[in-house]
């Protein structure tokens, strides 16, 4: 190496070496803050996105936190996370025991959403997921203690739809019916009302994440009887129909009507009197 | 003589303290002006805007969006509507007409406590700190959006001063006063002028924009100069002077074509001999196209 190159080469080296400096330190202050997020990304159960929110991780690449469907929503339900809350800085949420999502019809925070966080697609509020209700707590909730409170029922937006009540016995007292408050995912947005409408001190009905209020069968998994009414007949041969060893003129209704006498005319087998019964066995035999 | 007295004081003396403060007095107004725009909602009920400076929407028409937001989301993966891109297309072109950097001096609200932070080091005199590469901001701009991609989110917004204030102050601040607070002590006892002219990626993405931005600040009296330096005590970026000011025997034109120069006029305020003035990029007259290429290459 010449002497006169010897300068630009020591040039050259300082610059390669200060350059480096600076990327390494760049590349270490983004490992941090890529290690920060990792945290910083995870969002409470009881926070929710507004109607139409993108799968959380798209949500927190398209979403830029300039609060203008927090500005468009009419109920005040909408907020951005502060600096300091257990939620990514700066996106929208809301909390349904405190105030939940009226559902509007035009869908406000979605028309505002520039970037499309949330997605335009969502025309039909009642076609948004923001979670899904789940009686979480079966211990306290009044109507599975056999009391007809029914608030998270009356106050669904779908009623019947979202949220039904299933009678069931009530084998305590033996003579009254639970009414189950049974949350139906096909047809739950998670709004929310039920959750702060329901009149325990902690809710005993919460909305959570899909991914916890939700199990999901086995890909394999078919249920028998639908796939029979799907098909037509049934899938396992030979169906051989059920036989009840029953008193001829007799049907037995495993549904519900129990023994059924085929014909009102015909007579009873068993007559009142016992005996006549035994002779008239006789006689048949004869 | 001038080094005894404060930055300003003889354009004070020659000029008048309004002359000699006007540019600033104005870009405070417009930096205070813009944000009250944003709180008129929100504090009074009149929106006039709505959302904040990451993105807003004025009188219900007008979508203004962050173009380096826009880029972070793009790195993230996410296909953006259109009214997002047209906001910040509108920026863009804004930026690039009035100089990308413009954003920072006037617009931006931590430069407001940098810029009293820098105050405070030159009135009480604190000298020193740990000083970095003026281009680690542009490696730190790469890193964000590399950053982007890998975790797949606005990975800067965790941590961008600049949105986490505006958002905060029309929004609720949370603990961004603690933020604001590191800020400034960075600035006053750490590193002098260490965040917006060294580290912060979004002037770095900013400064971008102004590769051919027209309006420019010349030194167009720069045969009047007097050596006092205090263009140079109180530029956020002083690498951009000495080309234009003191470039005539080179053969360098006047105007200032830094693309870090944040188009503040503080140095058109503070000098008494009225060497500089708003002018445009085009009004070089002894410059070649390759100097052009050398000034705002080199001192970026």
């Amino acid at each position: 190496m010449g002497k006169s190159n010897n300068k630009v080469d020591q040039y050259r080296r300082r610059f390669l070496i200060r350059a480096a400096g600076q990327a390494c330190g760049a590349a270490l202050l983004g490992v941090g803050l890529i290690t920060f997020s990792r945290q910083a990304h995870t969002l409470p159960a009881t926070a929710i996105r507004p109607p139409g929110a993108l799968a959380e991780q798209d949500f927190l690449g398209a979403c830029v936190r300039c609060g203008l469907c927090v500005r468009d929503c009419p109920y005040d339900t909408l907020k951005l996370a502060e600096l300091g809350e257990t939620v990514t800085t700066g996106t929208p949420y809301f909390t349904a025991r405190d105030i939940p999502c009226e559902m509007c019809e035009d869908i406000p925070c979605v028309v505002a959403c520039p970037t499309g966080a949330l997605d335009k697609g969502l025309t039909n509020i009642d076609d948004a997921r923001m979670g899904l209700a789940a009686l979480v707590d079966q211990e306290n909730c009044l109507n599975y203690l056999g009391l007809r409170c029914d608030v998270c029922y009356r106050v669904c937006p779908l009623i019947n739809k979202a949220i039904s009540l299933e009678p069931q016995h009530n084998l305590r007292t033996g003579k009254h019916t639970f009414f189950i408050p049974v949350v139906h995912s096909d047809a739950c947005t998670g709004c929310g009302m039920c959750e702060r409408a329901c009149v325990l001190p902690e809710a005993a009905i919460k909305i959570l994440p899909q991914r916890l209020a939700k199990g999901a069968p086995g890909q394999h998994y078919r249920l028998g009887w639908e796939e029979k009414q799907k098909a037509g007949g049934s899938l396992v041969t030979p169906d051989t129909e059920h036989k009840y060893n029953l008193p001829e003129g007799y049907q037995y209704d495993y549904e519900g009507r129990g023994l059924i006498k085929e014909d009102k005319n015909t007579q009873t087998p068993f007559a009142d009197n016992p005996l006549d019964t035994l002779n008239k066995r006789q006689e048949q035999k004869q | 003589m001038s080094v005894l007295l404060r930055p300003g004081a003889e354009a004070i003396a020659s000029k008048g303290w309004w002359r000699a403060n006007q540019w600033l007095l104005l870009r405070r107004a417009v930096q205070l002006g813009i944000l009250s725009l944003f709180l008129l909602g929100p504090w009074l009920g009149i929106w006039i805007i709505k959302g904040n400076i990451a993105s807003s929407l004025t009188l219900d028409v007008l979508p203004l969006s962050d173009p380096y937001l826009l880029t972070q989301s793009l790195f993230a993966g996410h296909w953006p509507e259109t009214t997002v891109v047209i906001g910040a297309v509108i920026i863009s072109v804004f930026y690039f007409l009035v100089g990308g950097r413009v954003y920072c001096g006037w617009i931006c609200p931590v430069n407001m406590i940098t810029d009293l932070a820098a105050w405070l080091r030159q009135r009480f005199n604190i000298k020193g700190g740990a000083r970095f590469p003026r281009q680690s901001r542009y490696w730190i701009l790469v890193m964000t959006l590399i950053g982007a991609t890998i975790s797949g989110s606005l990975l800067w917004e965790l941590v961008n001063p600049v949105t986490l204030v505006y958002r905060g102050l029309i929004f609720g601040m949370g603990m961004v006063w603690l933020l604001l607070l590191a800020l400034f002590l960075f600035d006053l006892l750490l590193s002098p002028r260490g965040w917006c002219t060294h580290l912060c990626p979004m002037g770095a993405f900013y400064s971008l924009l102004a590769r051919y931005t027209p309006l420019r600040i010349s030194a167009a009296g720069r045969e009047r100069c007097n050596d006092c330096m205090d263009c140079y005590a109180v530029c956020p970026e002083p690498q951009v002077i000495p080309p234009a000011l003191k470039g005539a025997e080179q053969g360098i034109g006047p105007v200032i074509l830094g693309i870090n120069c944040t188009n503040c006029a503080r140095c058109i305020d503070v000098c008494s001999k009225d060497v500089f003035k708003f002018s445009s990029r085009f009004s070089n007259p002894t410059q070649s196209s390759s100097n052009t290429f050398k000034q705002s290459e080199v001192l970026s």
